[in-house]
């Protein structure tokens, strides 16, 4: 059995583990460490991992970095971010701890918390307790009741009532190991009522060893709060990533979400959201970009169980080479949702003949007035645009090339900081001309 | 006086073949012909659409090709511009000395040639700013020259936009997405404006413009008319003769030219229909 290595390991490395967290944080690992060992890992039998084996990812020798020892880097000279006039305030993890010698470039607004989850936790333990690990359920989810027990630290991102941060904030994971790492790492994401804050998440493997990587992130959004939360992926081929992200939502919110898988190993992304509060709007998006033979996997749940809200979700894969690709997207409209919209639109590009593409659109509705609407395509590029493109005089390969970057234009239309869409059309270019093993001056992929 | 010109032209060409094509005329051929195309068969999902098409064109020429619906018009632009959906199986194409069946489409494109789409295509999320830069910048490369600057660029795109009085918002758009049929068949003689190609092959132009487009497009087409470049129009109506003028009209039927005349031809069709020619015809009449 996979897990039973990490059963001794938590049993027999508990006080450990402890020490170097919170107390609050400890308080969750036992009910965490019951479900775990009751469900274990997802494997493909589950009908929702059907083409992700997740449990293999742990069947490996892998070491927990559980004592905090610390891990050389600066980041500052690993990562220099040379994103053209995408100004934020730049935090970072270090595989799942917060890197504490942030410098602020600027100060946030009153009452704005932004840093470590384990400092969060004894600071402002009220609002931890009544946020954290609270919609990040694990009674069907090993993954994360897996993240629950072991997750030590990791990012909060705090906005009191009434207060907007208004330049966007910039967590970067960084990954550095020296052997075969398992890291847990946590985001907790809270807007108060009418708070606005937007979030860009990257990720960057520094060191060419495995990981595995389980990361749980929650976000609450407040009546009327506004949470953007974007991600980029830009990993090593040796990453195994397993994301699970929550966000639940009150009255007239306004949650925009977007997963951008740039360069990855192995991925999986969860994605559940909950409206729980009239006139809200959710708006996911997703595109992965995948070749050699990386694997991707994007699962959305989306839960609307009161009247009046909107969603809007679209998932978007261009495969190549032999990589494999899955979507599967699930849309509940509850009994009392009426008046709902709910869009879900899947579209995947399988570039050679060798990819392969999964996908299952899901629609369950209870409510008889509603507008709901899910499509999905799965094709080759379009030869008559193709032909045309040539038939200008542009190369066969150019034309391929601007018709992958085109087919992820509407992805990057979703996400609401413009300096943000210029570099990322910049970097999906560069991504299909292979040239994405660094951006610019930045040292952190290899 | 056109017509008799064009006739004696070819009886001239007819003697030719029949003296089994001298050398020196071969040589005065490859001089004076722009394109030409012999014995041209091609095939769409095995079905024979050409039938051994032969045609020249030679530099300032104006040449119209009219025929009814399904007698290969379009099938000839398609294989001149190189779709892949055709295969050609006998014949060849020379173009200013070149084979040009040995050629991708893009190299066909930087030799000279252009085909103005019956159906354009939308491409959504390529901007037509983007498309035209790509364009002009491969063109230019075939040709070893510097990729063109930005601001050169932008003062061709003004030029070439209010040449066809194209609104401006039309080429900040993605290429032909959610365009009118009349500003997608604009956009086309846009594009050609931008290349400036050496040979234009304008498939059904004329079709689904309203009478305003149609003078817009045929002055643009008028405007880029030189001696050193030459043009084929595809069309089923005469409409759109009326304001290109042609050297010669040509009759495609079956997958064969069965006719050739100078503009007047173009006028006797309208008047009596095809049926006049497609009915079996004595091979007196080629």
């Amino acid at each position: 059995m996979i897990e039973q290595q990490y059963i001794d390991l938590f049993e027999q490395y508990r006080s450990e583990l402890d020490r170097y967290s919170s107390e609050a944080m400890n308080s969750y690992r036992d009910a965490a460490f019951e479900t775990f060992k009751n469900i274990g890992f997802p494997t493909s039998q589950n009908e929702d991992y059907k083409h992700s084996n997740i449990a293999r990812a742990f069947d490996a020798d892998l070491g927990l970095n559980l004592r905090n020892i610390p891990i050389p880097v600066n980041p500052y000279d690993a990562f220099k971010c040379d994103v053209p006039n995408l100004s934020t305030n730049l935090y970072f993890l270090i595989n799942d701890r917060y890197y504490d010698k942030n410098q602020h470039p600027e100060f946030l607004p009153e009452g704005v918390f932004v840093g470590s989850l384990q400092v969060f936790s004894v600071n402002y333990p009220k609002q931890f307790e009544k946020y954290y690990a609270k919609i990040a359920d694990y009674s069907d989810n090993g993954v994360v009741a897996y993240n629950t027990m072991f997750a030590q630290d990791g990012f909060v991102v705090y906005v009191p009532k009434n207060v907007s941060v208004d330049k966007p904030l910039q967590l970067i994971n960084i990954l550095r190991g020296g052997v075969d790492l398992n890291v847990n790492r946590r985001i907790l994401i809270i807007a108060e009522e009418n708070a606005h804050v937007k979030l860009l998440v990257c990720d960057h493997t520094v060191d060419d060893v495995n990981f595995v990587v389980t990361q749980v992130t929650e976000i609450f959004a407040d009546v009327s709060a506004q949470v953007d939360m974007y991600e980029l992926e830009e990993n090593s081929v040796k990453v195994t990533r397993l994301n699970n992200l929550f966000s639940e939502q009150k009255e007239k919110s306004n949650v925009v979400t977007s997963g951008i898988t740039l360069h990855n190993g192995y991925t999986r992304n969860n994605y559940r959201y909950r409206i729980l509060g009239e006139h809200a709007e959710a708006h996911a998006g997703g595109l992965a970009i995948c070749d050699k033979s990386q694997h991707i996997d994007n699962f959305a749940f989306l839960d609307h169980s009161v009247p009046n809200c909107t969603s809007n979700e679209l998932f978007k894969t261009v495969l190549q080479d032999k990589s494999t690709g899955v979507f599967c997207g699930k849309i509940l409209v509850e009994r009392d949702a009426q008046k709902t919209q709910a869009y879900q639109t899947n579209r995947n590009l399988c570039a050679s003949e060798d990819a392969r593409m999964y996908s299952k659109p899901q629609l369950e509705i209870y409510a008889d007035d509603v507008k709901c609407s899910h499509g999905l395509t799965t094709g080759h590029l379009d030869d008559e645009a193709l032909f045309y493109m040539r038939a200008r005089g542009i190369d066969k390969e150019e034309a391929r090339l601007l018709l992958m970057v085109a087919f992820t234009r509407d992805v990057v239309d979703l996400i609401r900081i413009e300096t943000l869409q210029e570099r990322l059309v910049n970097l999906i270019d560069k991504r299909f001309r292979g040239e994405l093993m660094r951006c610019g001056n930045c040292n952190v992929c290899k | 006086m056109w017509q008799l010109l064009s006739y004696s032209y070819y009886q001239i060409n007819y003697f030719r073949a029949a003296l089994n094509r001298a050398a020196y005329l071969i040589i005065l051929h490859v001089i004076t012909n722009m394109l030409k195309i012999k014995n041209l068969h091609a095939i769409v999902e095995d079905k024979e659409i050409l039938k051994g098409v032969d045609l020249e064109v030679k530099p300032g020429e104006v040449h119209a090709i009219m025929g009814p619906n399904g007698s290969g018009k379009s099938t000839l632009a398609s294989v001149l511009a190189g779709n892949p959906k055709y295969e050609v199986t006998r014949g060849s194409i020379i173009f200013n000395g070149k084979d040009l069946l040995d050629m991708e489409p893009e190299d066909r494109a930087r030799e000279g040639i252009f085909l103005s789409f019956q159906y354009p295509v939308e491409i959504p999320g390529v901007s037509m700013v983007n498309f035209m830069r790509a364009a002009v910048n491969e063109q230019r490369k075939y040709r070893n020259e510097q990729p063109i600057t930005a601001s050169d660029f932008l003062k061709l795109m003004r030029d070439k936009r209010e040449l066809l009085g194209m609104d401006s918002q039309l080429v900040n758009r993605s290429v032909n997405e959610g365009f009118s049929g009349g500003e997608k068949k604009k956009n086309e003689i846009f594009q050609m404006a931008m290349i400036n190609p050496l040979l234009s092959i304008l498939d059904e132009t004329d079709s689904g413009l309203d009478i305003d487009a149609l003078r817009v497009v045929a002055d643009g087409v008028n405007k880029l008319q030189t001696k050193e470049n030459a043009t084929i129009l595809i069309t089923h109506y005469q409409r759109l003769l009326e304001y290109i003028k042609p050297d010669f009209v040509h009759v495609l039927y079956a997958g064969k030219i069965v006719k050739s005349g100078g503009p007047d031809l173009a006028l006797e069709l309208e008047k009596r229909g095809y049926d006049w020619l497609i009915t079996p015809y004595p091979k007196t009449h080629l």
